[in-house]
């Protein structure tokens, strides 16, 4: 498990007169949080076996300003976006390629507007886009025959329409894709999107992420997959509350891809 | 019938028909108290829209029971009113069933498809009021239907019920004096329902029957003008609006926020090395009052206030709102009904003060909606792709937001503490951003 990573960054590959194929935006979750982290050297590890020429911005990287404009605070919102625009647009990057679906939408959808026009992917379309043109194989390894669920992400499904790469991926690793009784257009919240992550919830009966656990564990899966760092903590914690971590794990859809070839 | 019919007729319309005027005209006047938003790019898209999902109501059959029968009573509605153009220009000119010997066979089937819809439309609204006072669906005994908007579905379901009997009671007396001897009205149209109610008028005189049929249809008449009247107050005005709200709605992905220009222009000011700190902000004469975000609904845009009116009440929004579903405070249909129900009263204002709004001290925020309704929102959207007839409760929900956090400062202490992040390290804990590079080498 222990093969180091090669994550160049955008001023070294400057540096070097070179363009990547594509920017790596890692996300806030992805840099500090230390559950998300794991997703994104998953991430990295694939890109480094399937010679994926990248590069992230390392430091020079700041939040795309996502909960700030959920919370509804416009202002601190579009200064991150310009900030961030002027970074990009320095390094004149094309394609974005992100493992977060609220990083995802913020580029993809809100910078155009403030002038950031970029080419911009989920992480599991991109991994998609790897396996069509044959550059990635996939198998299932350790996960053939496990019994997996995928919770759709808002600013992944509802919010931009990625239903099938998800699934796609999922599928190529030999298992038994179940679905939830709410997927797809359907699906419900993990609780975490419009700034719910960083504060208390209002007052109610039952958290988000515990309803919604309930709905994955109501087909048994031995993994439930996701496709965003927030879905991951939420339905980590969900599984905790059930008491249930011993049989169930939460995974994202580059871990599986990442781990099912390792053992 | 006498002159004197006719012209009670003539009366009868344009009173009906003026009142209907007015009420349109005040709705159009308090929509467009609503900010301007360009909503015209497209017309393609637009169109293909309205015929899909408002025309062809095709987000409503997702639920499919209730789906499919308000796609009976739609219909119903929308041909028997064909039935409405004989029945007007007989009431004006005195003539009776003046269609039928210019249409032949194809006025026979019109008539025997209109009553076979009639009955349809009775057996539909019977479910639909089981639904809602019989089994008691959640989403239908929400608290958020206490009161006139409960009662206002079931006057709807009332009245729908009664116009179709009185249609087929007018036709089955029409029967039965096209079929006595002699034959008081001439032969015209098949009916394939009434018939089968024709035969309690047996064993009356004929001038009784005839009274009865004359009953029925003034009844029935006046009882479309005053449902056509009805709809201002209705959440039945949904079976108009529909149409220009689902064209104007928005056509983006929906997680995309819109971009607010006002702040787009000082921030730009606020990063321009070249501008002066100090300098004051120029002044731009056509500038609206700066104000961030909506406290009132004359601070909502137009499509919002538009959605407003159009909403049905139905509840799909609320029963797939994560919050909602884990006992929060809101409602994405609470929100419609709000903003509704102060608009109107906005509307009221400005009609007793002569046409300005005098303050009233009260605004949709904190009167109509609470602070803790707006933050239990998780921006999922589940509202916005329920709703059959595109209404998005998320935007103002946003836009209020908006207002509480940068009018008021007024966000829980937690999210200032993550705004507060994002300022000062770029991210939204506090860790510095010269960190962000370090999982690279963690293990
Ligand atoms: S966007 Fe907000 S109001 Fe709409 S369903 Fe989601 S949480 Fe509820
Ligand atoms: S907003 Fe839409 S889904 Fe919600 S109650 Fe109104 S019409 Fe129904």
């Amino acid at each position: 498990m222990s093969e180091s990573l090669v994550v160049p960054t955008m001023a070294e590959m400057l540096a070097e007169g070179k363009q990547p194929e594509v920017l790596f935006w890692v996300g806030c979750a992805g840099s500090f949080d230390d559950r998300a982290k794991k997703i994104t050297k998953a991430f990295v590890r694939i890109l480094n076996r399937t010679n994926v020429s990248f590069a992230v911005l390392g430091t020079e990287e700041s939040c795309t300003g996502d909960p700030a404009k959920r919370a509804g605070n416009e202002f601190l919102f579009q200064m991150q976006a310009m900030m961030n625009i002027e970074v990009l647009n320095a390094y004149e990057a094309k394609k974005i390629v992100t493992a977060c679906p609220h990083c995802f939408n913020t580029l993809k959808n809100e910078y155009p507007e403030l002038g950031g026009q970029y080419d911009v992917i989920h992480h599991t379309e991109f991994l998609k886009s790897l396996i069509d043109e044959g550059r990635l194989t996939v198998e299932g390894g350790q996960f053939k025959g496990k019994k997996i669920t995928f919770h759709d992400p808002c600013y992944l499904g509802r919010a931009n329409k990625v239903y099938e790469a998800p699934r796609d991926l999922i599928q190529k690793l030999d298992v038994e894709l179940v679905e939830m009784k709410r997927s797809k257009a359907n699906g419900l919240c993990c609780g975490a999107g419009g700034a719910q992550m960083f504060k208390d919830a209002e007052p109610g009966n039952k958290e988000v992420n515990v309803l919604r656990t309930e709905d994955a564990l109501e087909v048994q899966p031995d993994i439930i997959a996701a496709g965003c760092p927030f879905c991951n903590t939420m339905l980590t914690d969900g599984i905790k509350h059930q008491e249930k971590e011993g049989q169930v794990k939460v995974m994202d859809i580059a871990e599986l891809i990442a781990n099912a070839q390792d053992f | 019938m006498s002159y004197l019919d006719n012209i009670l007729f003539a009366i009868l319309l344009i009173a009906g028909f003026g009142f209907f005027a007015s009420s349109v005209k005040k709705i159009i006047r308090n929509i467009k108290l609503g900010v301007d938003v360009d909503r015209k790019d497209n017309p393609k898209a637009r169109w293909a829209n309205m015929a899909l999902i408002a025309l062809g109501q095709s987000k409503m059959v997702k639920r499919p029971v209730a789906g499919v029968l308000h796609i009976v009573v739609y219909v119903g509605f929308i041909i028997i009113n064909i039935e409405l153009l004989e029945i007007i220009i007989d009431g004006l000119f005195g003539t009776h069933r003046i269609f039928a010997p210019y249409l032949g066979v194809v006025y026979d089937v019109l008539i025997a498809s209109f009553e076979i819809l009639a009955i349809l439309v009775i057996f539909a609204v019977t479910v639909f009021w089981i639904r809602r006072n019989g089994i008691r669906l959640k989403r239908f005994i929400h608290s958020d239907l206490k009161g006139f908007p409960k009662s206002d579905a079931n006057y709807i379901l009332y009245f729908e019920t009664v116009l179709m009997i009185l249609f087929l009671l007018m036709n089955a007396s029409d029967l039965h004096l096209q079929n006595v001897p002699g034959g008081v009205f001439h032969k015209a149209g098949t009916f394939p329902v009434s018939q089968f109610i024709a035969p309690i008028f047996n064993g009356l005189s004929n001038e009784l029957v005839v009274l009865l049929f004359e009953i029925f249809w003034w009844v029935h008449i006046v009882g479309i003008l005053v449902f056509m009247n009805y709809l201002y107050f209705s959440k039945h005005l949904h079976i108009l609006l529909a149409f220009p709200n689902t064209y104007f709605a928005d056509l983006n992905s929906k997680g995309k926020f819109d971009n607010l220009e006002s702040v787009t222009k000082e921030v730009k000011l606020m990063m321009d090395p070249n501008a002066d700190p100090f300098a004051a902000a120029p002044v731009d004469e056509n500038a609206a009052p700066g104000k961030f975000g909506a406290s009132d609904v004359q601070d909502l845009n137009w499509v919002q206030l538009l959605n407003a009116y159009t909403c049905t009440e139905c509840g799909r929004c609320t029963s797939a709102c994560p919050a909602n579903q884990t006992g929060k405070k809101l409602s994405p249909r609470k929100i419609m009904m709000d903003t509704r129900d102060r608009l109107q009263e906005v509307g009221k204002n400005i009609d007793t003060n002569k046409g300005v709004f005098v303050p009233d001290n009260k605004t949709l925020l904190n009167d109509y909606i609470t602070p803790e309704e707006l933050w239990a929102c998780t921006s999922c959207n589940a509202c916005v792709e329920e709703c059959p007839v595109n209404i998005s409760p998320l935007s103002i929900i946003m836009d209020m937001r908006r207002y509480l956090v940068m009018e008021q400062s007024a966000a829980p202490m937690s999210l200032n503490a993550m705004m507060t992040n994002i300022e000062n390290n770029g991210a939204p804990w506090q860790y510095s951003q010269q960190d962000r590079l370090n999982w690279k080498n963690e293990n």
